[in-house]
């Protein structure tokens, strides 16, 4: 299908957009103390990318890269996770979830399909979390994410779970403009060209359940959200309106992924509200 | 008569002002050496930017020692910097002070305080309510201090020309908009022709000295310049980095400029002032003007 030019993807200067998130990291680095980083590296492109932005910002050494397969991870991931690993010469370790995860699968009776799916996704990515950030306290290291643009604005990832980081390099960047900033960075092909998977179950895929591609979803996505257009201009200039109204509706309703918890305020300040502060003050460096 | 300015492209600390305080020292001493007779530090150089609640903590007198002593390592030399003032009625403004030999020369509170979009300026800090220009004597003159958004108000430059100024001095902590991108550099240049306009219409010259580094999620862009009063670039620093760049201006050239292009004497200020007066009734429904219109 011919995809509209009236609503473009988004576009990325990779070079530049790279040297922007190596400042991020070098400075949050800097202003939290720590010299290290934590990461949960899948075989997939976007913690690649992220590898190899922590690997030029602090250097391989400084990076611990957790490679965290269940037994029904697929062998390509854990071939081009190790691809990762030999191409940045940073530290790895193998930690295999299964043993940790089967006997809370084996208490979730109920349910079925997708829901069961989704759940034991969400045990697997929460267990993952809970073996990253005890590498994080064992290696003196924060944990640094990989969620996506697109996938933090339709709420595609596990509260607690992936999402779970001290800092998000590739948060405000697209899929389809992440693939340009991997291959910048000298992301091994393999890694860039695969079709996007959180491997949760064989031969799952983003686009399959997500039953949209991710072009077609950046498009709608940038014209929602950072063009700030109605549905209704999105339709007018080429979009199609199920899609249009399906990520709308998902941007909206996945909104409490993206927020602390309300507080119910009670006191003259109260944090959230009228406690504000940045997160790194004087003091607030360990 | 030539003099040199310097621009201090620095990377602030939040809320670190000791820290801050050492960097702009070492900025005003590497410029002595250069000769220069002014230097400019960013926007809230003494603070850094995303302070939020920390603006009391930070909050400084006009008269504080610690700003006096800035310039106390380069006699003679002015030097522009920004931090948070504490007025003496408890306002908290975003203000850029000018010193030389232990002295205030100026103080300007930011009159426009960005309160949209990623900036919530509004929230934390106070509007002025002077638009000046502040004389520094020989060889620089009358000086025209503001900071960042202000000059997104052409009123605000086009006013300190008027007033006499012979040099505009902008002090911002500009963060990029979108890095990532072509939209954040096209931000960038409109910035950049801003200033060439302002330069040109005002026949002034213009130091602008904007920071970098990063705060939260944010990256300032720096490109700090110093305009000639003809539009064209004197010297500009790199995007992204720190930096500190110097570059001449002839007051000389401000002579034959104006009289060249005589666009300040000409202005029409009654007619202005008139039509601005009538502007404002107009739109407060003041002298029977229909509201809504």
């Amino acid at each position: 299908m011919d995809l509209p030019s009236a609503a473009p993807l988004p576009e990325i200067e990779p070079a530049q957009a790279a040297e922007v998130m190596i400042g991020f990291i070098r400075s949050q680095m800097e202003q939290t103390g720590f010299s290290r980083l934590v990461i949960g590296l899948s075989g997939g492109v976007d913690s690649a990318t992220v590898a190899f932005l922590a690997a030029r910002a602090i250097g391989p050494e400084n990076l611990l890269a957790v490679r965290m397969p269940y037994r029904t991870s697929s062998e390509a991931s854990q071939t081009d996770a190790l691809r990762v690993v030999t191409a940045l010469g940073c530290q790895t370790e193998l930690i295999d979830i299964t043993p940790m995860v089967d006997p809370m699968l084996a208490v979730m009776e109920e349910g079925e399909g997708a829901e069961l799916n989704v759940r034991r996704g969400n045990v697997m990515a929460r267990q993952r979390m809970i073996v990253l950030y005890d590498r994080s306290a064992q290696f003196d290291a924060l944990v640094v994410g990989t969620s996506n643009k697109t996938e933090s604005l339709l709420g595609y990832g596990t509260l607690h779970g992936d999402m779970a980081a001290a800092l998000a390099p590739i948060g405000d960047l697209y899929k389809t403009q992440l693939r340009a900033v991997a291959r910048e960075l000298g992301v091994p092909d393999e890694v860039v060209a695969k079709p996007p998977s959180a491997d949760l179950w064989p031969g799952q895929t983003d686009e399959g359940e997500l039953g949209r591609s991710y072009e077609s979803l950046d498009r709608a996505l940038f014209a929602l959200v950072d063009r700030r257009w109605t549905v209704d201009r999105c339709v007018a200039a080429g979009l199609e309106r199920d899609l249009v109204e399906w990520v709308a509706s998902r941007v909206a309703r996945m909104e409490f992924k993206r927020q602390l918890p309300p507080v119910a305020k009670l006191s003259l300040r109260t944090p959230g509200i009228d406690h504000l502060y940045p997160r790194r003050r004087p003091g607030s460096r360990r | 008569m030539e003099y040199r300015i310097a621009l201090a492209q620095t990377a602030p600390r939040l809320g670190d002002i000791d820290a801050n305080l050492s960097v702009a020292s070492d900025a005003v001493r590497r410029a002595a050496v250069e000769g220069a007779a002014l230097t400019v530090l960013p926007e809230l150089a003494l603070t850094g930017y995303l302070l939020q609640d920390l603006v009391p903590d930070v909050a400084m007198r006009a008269d504080d020692p610690r700003l006096r002593a800035l310039a106390n390592d380069a006699p003679g030399m002015l030097v522009a910097a920004g931090f948070v003032e504490e007025t003496d009625d408890h306002r908290y403004c975003n203000s850029a002070v000018l010193v030389r030999d232990g002295e205030v020369i100026g103080i300007h509170r930011k009159v426009y305080l960005p309160t949209y979009g990623l900036f919530d300026e509004g929230r934390y800090t106070r509007p002025g309510d002077r638009i000046r220009t502040h004389d520094a004597g020989a060889p620089v003159g009358r000086i025209g201090l503001s900071v960042c958004e202000d000059f997104w108000h052409a009123s605000l430059p086009m006013l300190q020309a008027l007033d006499g100024a012979s040099l505009l001095v902008n002090l911002a902590a500009g963060p990029s908009r979108a890095p990532g991108g072509s939209a954040g550099l096209a931000a960038i240049a409109g910035w950049h022709k801003m200033q060439d306009t302002y330069a040109l219409l005002g026949t002034v010259p213009i130091a602008f000295c904007n920071r970098v580094g990063n705060e939260e999620g944010l990256t300032f862009w720096g490109g700090s310049r110093l305009i000639a009063a003809d539009g064209s670039t004197v010297v500009q620093a790199p995007l992204w980095e720190e930096a500190l760049v110097f570059g001449s201006i002839d007051t000389d050239d401000l002579r034959i400029q104006r009289y060249g292009l005589p666009l300040l004497a000409d202005e029409r200020l009654e007619l202005v002032r008139r039509e601005l007066d009538r502007i404002i009734r107009e739109r407060a429904g003041i002298d029977g003007a229909e509201w809504p219109e």
